[in-house]
């Protein structure tokens, strides 16, 4: 819902710390998710997580979340899909081109990153291309694997 | 402007050691030369006749022509197909990828063939949104942002490797450019914008319409402060306007525009509007020019395009060079073109 999503970037700050308190409790809980399974999980999980990040953010289960390095702005909400800063098009009261009645993501992630500690430091790291297969995917579980396993590649050698 | 070793019109210029292209932009920036760029819009046409037209007008006053890739999310011929043709007879283009209407396997599959069709430069953009064209019932891509695609772009040069990670048998050697617009919202992070951009691989940008010279001043302090002038090479873009009315008309309705109300009230109370936006436009080139940091301009004047010349020689921002130019050898023979 609008109104929350924006309500969620003026608590980007309290948000990004319960999120964080959240990720140590699923990291610390890894050896009980690998005992029921990820595949198991999946769903339930990615079930959970459309319901509490659609609310709070209008999250589009893009499947690699980075509200974190977005001042807790989903920038999946952009009409662009764009992640790594506003296009050229922002209207003059900071509303978007596509959407002239909604306010820019990028507008928004940066109101939500002054409020993150570290926040402005993260909102200027490049984010890379978006990984379309992860789409639907639960994005908690996709972190405390990546947390908790060796990367794959590296796993090979 | 003749390079001491320039090949034949339509062949390879040497590649200079430190370079990324066999280009003539980056040749004339590298070597600090102020260069002007122009954009030239495509055609409705099947013809290559219409693009030489079309880019005849700017011969001997531009460094490179951008070919726009469905600008304004209007159809016209592809860019990658305007830029082929213009490198073939020797232009220097500057091919636009735009994120709206291609997927990362199109888009990399242009890289390799517009390199491999003679196109050194090209430009990483994010692109306008589909509602904005005459084809608004059609689907936005955006598959990548204009960074990941400059981040897989430079990848596939620097590392011969497409995103995938499977390896180019040669890989593309392109100048790789991007956007920004310096003065519209959020003005304070436009910078931190433009620094990013520079992280994930621009080598030059291309602003869009700038207007307002105090912002353009702020937004350079900006860029200063991070850094980015040894990084960076920053063409600024200005344009012509026929009237005060048209300028409006821009105003309210081309996203990303911020025209001043006082240049408007200067068009408005000109005799003739058409010179007076003309003679506004030189005056932008001619203060962009004066602000440090700033390596050149790029001059947009849709359906206008006859006005650059004019525009740049009165500017006097070449200082007397003449860009190299496919029929400057049919001028020298006196031929009537």
């Amino acid at each position: 819902m609008y109104s929350v999503r924006r309500w969620s970037v003026r608590h980007a700050g309290g948000l990004n710390q319960f999120y964080n308190g959240l990720e140590r409790v699923l990291v610390v809980l890894a050896p009980l998710w690998r005992l029921i399974g990820y595949n198991r999980l999946e769903r339930p999980f990615a079930f959970l997580e459309r319901q509490v990040k659609g609310l709070l953010f209008d999250c589009k289960m893009c499947g690699q979340c980075v509200l974190s390095s977005t001042g807790m702005s989903c920038s999946m909400n952009c009409p662009k899909n764009l992640r790594n800063g506003p296009c050229g098009g922002v209207r003059a009261n900071g509303n978007c081109e596509v959407k002239p009645e909604m306010r820019c993501v990028w507008v928004e992630a940066w109101t939500g990153a002054g409020r993150i500690k570290g926040g402005l430091e993260k909102i200027a790291v490049v984010q890379l291309p978006v990984d379309r297969r992860l789409e639907g995917r639960s994005s908690w579980l996709k972190v405390v694997r990546e947390r908790t396993e060796p990367p794959k590649a590296e796993a090979k050698k | 402007m003749i390079f001491d070793d320039e090949p034949t019109g339509g062949d390879m210029l040497p590649m200079r050691p430190g370079h990324t292209s066999p280009g003539r932009l980056e040749r004339v920036l590298r070597a600090g030369g102020f260069a002007v760029t122009t954009e030239l819009a495509p055609p409705d046409s099947a013809d290559a006749d219409d693009v030489y037209r079309r880019a005849r007008v700017f011969d001997g006053y531009v460094d490179a022509i951008n070919a726009t890739d469905g600008s304004g999310a209007n159809v016209h011929m592809s860019s990658l197909a305007v830029s082929a043709l213009l490198a073939r007879v020797g232009y220097a283009p500057v091919m636009q990828i735009s994120c709206r209407d291609k997927n990362r396997i199109a888009i990399q599959g242009d890289i390799l063939g517009g390199a491999a069709m003679g196109v050194c430069n090209m430009l990483c953009l994010s692109g306008d949104g589909v509602q904005s064209g005459d084809h608004p019932q059609s689907k936005p891509v955006f598959d990548l942002d204009s960074l990941s695609l400059l981040q897989i772009a430079t990848t596939m040069r620097d590392k011969s490797t497409f995103q995938s990670g499977r390896k180019l048998s040669s890989a593309p050697k392109v100048f790789f450019g991007a956007a920004e617009n310096p003065t519209v919202a959020p003005l304070e992070h436009r910078a931190s914008r433009l620094a990013k951009k520079v992280a994930a691989g621009a080598q030059f940008i291309q602003t869009q319409y700038v207007y307002d010279m105090d912002r353009l001043r702020d937004f350079m302090r900006r860029v200063e402060d991070l850094g980015l002038f040894e990084k960076v090479y920053l063409l600024i873009g200005v344009g012509p306007f026929k009237t005060a009315k048209g300028a409006e008309w821009m105003r309210n309705n081309v996203p990303g525009m911020h025209v001043p109300d006082a240049l408007i009230q200067r068009l408005a109370g000109a005799e003739d509007q058409a010179k007076e936006g003309r003679q506004v436009c030189v005056d932008l080139i001619q203060e962009a020019r004066s602000i440090k940091g700033v390596h050149g301009v790029h001059i947009m004047a849709y359906r206008q395009e006859e006005t650059v010349a004019e525009i740049v020689d009165r500017s006097g921002v070449l200082e007397g060079r003449v860009p190299w130019h496919p029929n400057r050898d049919l001028n020298f023979e006196g031929n009537s073109q």
